[in-house]
């Protein structure tokens, strides 16, 4: 049985890790195919470096991904404060359940729903070009706002709203008494949501894919456009970039918990 | 003086609600508005009309989303279940192990898995020439399609089921076990009722994903297994037919809605998703 389960595992995992494997091979592969080994070489990862192009996409994804992950976290926080001071009622019940809809619809939906309405409004004011940037912002701080209120709203009904009224009686101004008490209390469900939305940002494709335009390419849509054509190992140099630098964040993240956790024990004791 | 005022609204919300209405509530308003009108925005039937031409291509969608999500379920269960049971420090390697690859362009890996598959240099088939066995047709059939489909989504059912499961009250298995169940009987009464939060919010997860997905057959069924998110795309990005497009989505969204409510129906799930 024990044995037997570890097989089951290490199976799984194979599965999982099967074509990252190979990407990770062939991005080392002296010949250009993408499945015959011909020696090892490092060609495409001199030739990523000179790629302006690519570069450019990717220094486009970590500006869209800082700025629509912040926006969305200060947005959806205020949002989740708003939401959680709020009294039962269909306004409170209604607004959760728009928050619901871009986590429920399918991407391809939520990527052409806004497309249409990018098209429409860029028809109304005479712009050809709508589609860039702005659209794109618009569509990353809309897909990201549901994961950070869904994060922060459990922190806020974890946090004892005596303690703000506490800080009042104390001679705290309300806004005060906020950012002193209660804001410190829900860091954890704020940063979390900040990560996540950082990182879906990073990964999107499909709502980008609607919403944006040829002015300004992400990566994940570069690189849809290279496997259109015959790929070549470089797009694999590329996500073996990607893979060990989210491995290595991943590792120090994982490590900086448990040293945490660790403290934490202690301090029980 | 009561300061811990309650209202029906909060101003500090405000900023969000404006944002949601504009860019959540006002596309969908959109996608039934070209649904029903034509190119110069004249009312018409047209679009809804075509879709009939389209019905095999949704059952395929269907056929295939529920095949894969039914696969990711019996692959990821017992993964679940099997992940929870270790100590805590292997649980958490073994978690970030399942969520590594979501991390990684869903485009390249599944782009990876044609070279893996191919038939004159796919990396199986070569392995099997080498050995001096026959070739496999694998690439561009229905079962590429799939096995994509499970590949990428697997991660979205492991981790809601694991997430409940290691939560899941010992106590509670240790008493079925002290009243005599056996091992199948207590994963059969107690683990797998108890999971079931996990399991409809896996379920929700991969198909969503999978009835709507446009990049995998595109690139593993070689464009001979057209699904519904193919047409779609299509609409959008080649023939400009945004009008069709948009009553293909709206279509689309109303069955993943119907599929879901059926779901939670069947399942008496109260609480809903397990996240």
């Amino acid at each position: 049985m024990k044995i037997g389960s570890r097989i089951y595992l290490f199976l799984v995992f194979f599965f999982l890790y099967a074509p990252i494997l190979v990407l990770l091979i062939f991005s080392f592969n002296a010949s250009n195919s993408t499945s015959v080994f011909a020696g090892v070489s490092l060609q495409w990862y001199r030739r990523l470096l000179h790629d302006s192009a690519t570069l450019q996409a990717f220094r486009n994804t970590l500006v869209l991904a800082v700025s629509s992950s912040v926006l969305a976290t200060v947005l959806g926080t205020a949002a989740a404060v708003g939401i959680d001071k709020m009294k039962k009622g269909p306004a409170k019940t209604g607004l959760l359940a728009t928050t619901n809809i871009p986590m429920m619809n399918p991407e391809i939906v939520t990527g052409i729903s806004m497309m249409l309405l990018f098209v429409f409004v860029g028809r109304l004011i005479h712009m050809d070009a709508v589609l860039g940037f702005g659209t794109l912002l618009i569509a990353h701080v809309t897909f990201n706002l549901p994961y950070v209120i869904l994060t922060v709203l459990p922190k806020l009904r974890q946090t004892d709203p005596n303690l703000a009224e506490a800080a009042q009686d104390l001679g705290c101004r309300p806004v005060s008494a906020f950012f002193k008490v209660v804001l410190p209390s829900i860091m954890p469900g704020i940063l979390t949501g900040l990560i996540m939305a950082f990182t879906l940002s990073l990964d999107d494709f499909i709502i980008s894919y609607f919403t944006s335009g040829p002015g300004f390419q992400t990566l994940p849509i570069a690189i849809f456009a290279m496997t259109k054509k015959r790929v070549k190992p470089d797009m694999y140099a590329l996500s073996a970039l990607i893979f060990v630098s989210i491995l290595v964040l991943l590792l120090l993240y994982n490590f900086m918990q448990r040293k945490s956790d660790e403290r934490a024990r202690r301090k029980e004791k | 003086m009561k300061r811990h005022s309650t209202s029906r609204f909060n101003v500090i919300a405000s900023p969000y609600a404006v944002w949601a209405a504009l860019f959540i509530i006002a596309p969908l308003i959109f996608v039934v508005y070209y649904s029903f009108t034509d190119a110069s925005g004249a009312f018409t039937t047209e679009n809804v009309s075509a879709l009939s031409k389209y019905l095999p291509t949704f059952l395929r969608s269907i056929w295939f989303g529920i095949v894969a999500t039914l696969i990711c379920l019996v692959i990821a269960y017992p993964t679940a279940y099997l992940i929870s049971q270790k100590t805590e420090n292997i649980q958490r390697t073994m978690v970030l192990l399942v969520m590594l690859p979501m991390w990684m362009s869903f485009l390249i890996r599944t782009y990876s898995w044609m070279a893996i598959l191919e038939d004159e240099n796919g990396i199986i088939n070569g392995f099997l020439a080498s050995l001096g066995l026959p070739r496999v047709h694998m690439i561009n059939t229905s079962f590429a399609v799939i096995l994509g489909m499970v590949y990428n989504f697997l991660p979205y059912m492991i981790m809601p089921i694991y997430s409940v499961m290691a939560k899941l009250d010992r106590s509670m298995v240790e008493a079925a076990q002290d009243l005599g169940g056996s091992r199948l009987t207590v994963i059969r009464r107690c683990i797998i009722p108890m999971s079931m939060p996990g399991v409809v919010s896996g379920i929700t997860m991969v198909f969503v994903p999978s009835v709507s997905t446009f990049y995998i057959s595109q690139k593993l069924g070689g464009g001979a297994f057209d699904l519904i998110g193919d047409v779609i795309e299509r609409q959008f990005q080649q023939s400009y037919n945004y009008n069709l497009g948009a009553a293909l989505s709206l279509v689309l969204m109303v069955l993943i809605l119907i599929s879901m409510a059926v779901m939670n129906r069947f399942t008496g799930d109260e609480e809903g998703m397990a996240i």
